[in-house]
């Protein structure tokens, strides 16, 4: 392999490490506050490609117009599914929240089957996106720039809003304990709210930019990275915001580089997240940067 | 009034009269259903086996398991290669022969099925062991994982599986008979399994783990048995509908599969036998007979074209509406009971006197 083709991987790997820590974010922010994996993640990120795809393509507004609403709707579609299908559980086990999880994913797959139609469409990617950018023989799309910045960008703001502002210190105190925190005139369930939209926000810009990178839009393409992000997180560390982009950067490197130095294994690519969580949760359960919570009785 | 017998004894001849009734339906199902009705009458039964089986990790064990569709393709699969013919094998793997050493195997229906349901349940105890340490959603997650990390297996195993082509032309050996002599058989193994101190140790941990485990149950050892034998009817199961639809390829047995098998057992309850078994039925019946909904639809004043997938987001709305509403599903953790039938009927007749 020469160079060229190895920093092209190296640009490939990083953009698809960065989409993967986006959506990584919202899992383990979620997960962090209330306990839940949110099945339906993956989906909240297909329906934010989705509505970009028809606001684009009803053209009435600019690109940037239609991307910046389609990631406000999808943050309300967030917030609101918190409010239908997780609320009325949070204090039942686990295992029904988790039911209605998976239902909830199911319910929004098989509505965009019957609404947006199951044959795939294809995203129409703004020029700016487009253009193939030569730096010394290498040849990459400038979308694989945009992807690693915006990522970062979002990433700064996200921890600052955490670590330096009275919302982020409620959701820190909700995470740590709900009912202590409820204690402490803590609005528990504008919290929960807050922290839903943050992650359907960041995983609409992740389906967003996703399109932008693989252009095809199909109601399930949300399954696989949204399964992928969520082992992302955990490997990570579920709960910690740097170890979801850790766990999102190490997939996509991992996943694009086996590829590129061990081709017979490409079929096996969508397995790899899965041994590798499975490696770390029995290493390590608690994720990379986990902090070990002892067991309650 | 008649003297009615003392209730045990009347509840024994209950049971017999019921079980010989459900003989006497069988064979009239038998001879009179016709073939289309016949297919979804045998869904039914597979579906209870592997209905069943999950409501033993879900329901009884505490262990929120989400792998059974892979467990469901071992045994598929086993059982598939197993009963072939070497002609039908050939034909099926013209891409790349199969590997010799499984090209000659033949042996009768019985016996593969049983290897299929011991091959799945070696998988279950090499999948449980290292997972089983995990709880809650860690768990599920990882059995997720590996049915995951099967299917891509199973798509990859040229010369095994046939890959994504799958395999055509399984024999038909799914009768009517095997399909419902395998289901009665497995809930009267799980019922009394249930019964058996296994199966109080097995409560014991999904009420109490830790109070189980000062009790003296080796916890992790009761959640493996639980999975290597919920893994072994799933593999049954999964052989069972294999020579039902006499095709199998890794794309049947997605996480969509495990959602179905999921959706019966939290719909009949999670952790009630009887509920399982009412919920595999109805809802087997229900998937086919809502199939009109996918079709063009016709309110009187107006027809909707057809939309394929209506039948899904049906279903999906129920299962949303049964957790949010209804947690505990048809039963509950509750048995279908004569004493339980006897309070319908009292009930009944009560609101039939006061009116």
């Amino acid at each position: 392999m020469d160079l060229s083709t190895f920093l092209q991987y190296v640009a490939n790997a990083l953009s698809l490490g960065s989409l993967y820590a986006l959506i990584a974010i919202g899992y383990s922010m979620v997960y962090g506050i209330l306990r839940l994996i949110n099945f339906a993640h993956g989906d909240v990120f297909m329906l934010g490609a989705y509505i970009a795809f028809f606001l684009v393509s009803s053209a009435l507004m600019p690109w940037w117009v239609a991307f910046l609403v389609a990631i406000g709707l999808t943050c309300l579609f967030g917030i609101g599914l918190e409010r239908v299908a997780y609320r009325p559980l949070r204090d039942s086990p686990r295992i029904s929240i988790m039911i209605s999880a998976i239902g909830a994913s199911f319910l929004i797959e098989n509505l965009a089957i019957v609404l947006f139609d199951a044959r795939p469409k294809a995203f129409k990617v703004p020029d700016i996106f487009s253009t193939v950018v030569n730096i010394g023989g290498v040849s990459i799309v400038s979308v694989s720039f945009f992807i690693p910045l915006i990522t970062f960008a979002l990433l700064g703001i996200l921890l600052f809003i955490v670590h330096k502002t009275k919302t982020g210190m409620a959701m820190r105190a909700v995470s740590t304990d709900q009912d202590a925190a409820r204690l402490m005139a803590i609005d528990v369930d504008r919290t929960v709210s807050f922290t839903f939209g943050i992650g359907s926000l960041l995983a609409a810009i992740g389906g967003i930019m996703w399109s932008l990178k693989y252009p095809q839009l199909l109601p399930l393409m949300g399954v696989m990275p949204g399964l992928k992000c969520f082992i992302a997180a955990v490997i990570g560390g579920i709960g910690s915001i740097g170890g979801a982009v850790l766990g999102g950067f190490l997939l996509g490197i991992i996943e694009i580089m086996t590829v590129a130095f061990l081709p017979d294994l490409t079929g096996y690519r969508d397995a790899f997240a899965f041994i590798l969580l499975i490696i770390v949760l029995l290493v390590k359960p608690t994720g990379l940067l986990g902090k070990n919570q002892g067991e309650k009785v | 009034m008649m003297k009615l017998p003392n209730l045990k004894e009347r509840k024994v001849q209950l049971s017999l009269g019921a079980s010989a009734l459900f003989i006497v339906f069988l064979f009239l199902a038998d001879a009179f259903l016709d073939p289309f009705s016949m297919q979804i009458f045998k869904l039914c039964a597979i579906n209870i086996i592997l209905a069943l089986s999950l409501n033993l990790l879900n329901g009884f064990t505490g262990l929120f398991s989400l792998g059974h569709a892979g467990f469901m393709s071992i045994g598929a699969y086993t059982c598939a290669l197993l009963t072939m013919t070497t002609a039908q094998k050939e034909m099926n793997f013209f891409l790349k022969p199969i590997e010799p050493f499984l090209a000659h195997i033949t042996i009768p229906f019985l016996p593969a099925m049983l290897i299929a349901g011991l091959v799945a349940a070696f998988f279950g105890f090499i999948i449980g062991a290292p997972t089983l340490r995990l709880r809650d959603d860690y768990l599920a997650i990882a059995t997720l994982g590996f049915s995951e990390i099967i299917r891509v297996v199973f798509t990859n195993l040229q010369t095994i599986t046939n890959g994504s082509l799958g395999i055509k032309g399984l024999p038909r050996f799914t009768t009517m008979w095997w399909a419902w002599g395998t289901a009665v058989l497995t809930v009267v193994l799980i019922v009394s399994l249930i019964h058996s101190s296994y199966g109080r140790a097995f409560k014991a941990i999904r009420d109490n783990e830790i109070a189980a485990e000062a009790m003296g149950i080796n916890v992790f050892r009761m959640k493996l048995l639980s999975f290597v034998i919920s893994s072994f009817f799933a593999g049954i199961g999964g052989a069972l509908l294999a020579h039902h639809l006499t095709t199998i390829d890794p794309k049947q047995f997605m996480f969509l599969k495990t959602f179905d098998i999921l959706l019966i057992v939290v719909l009949g309850g999670i952790g009630s036998i009887s509920g399982s078994i009412i919920a595999a039925i109805v809802v087997t019946i229900l998937m086919e007979a809502l199939r009109f909904l996918d079709g063009p639809l016709n309110f009187i004043f107006f027809t909707t074209p057809g939309v394929p997938g209506i039948r899904m987001v049906v279903f999906s709305i129920l299962l949303m509406v049964v957790i949010l509403f209804r947690q505990q599903g048809l039963m509950g953790r509750k048995e279908l009971s004569w004493s339980m039938i006897d309070g319908w009927i009292k009930s009944l007749r009560r609101i039939g006197k006061r009116s």
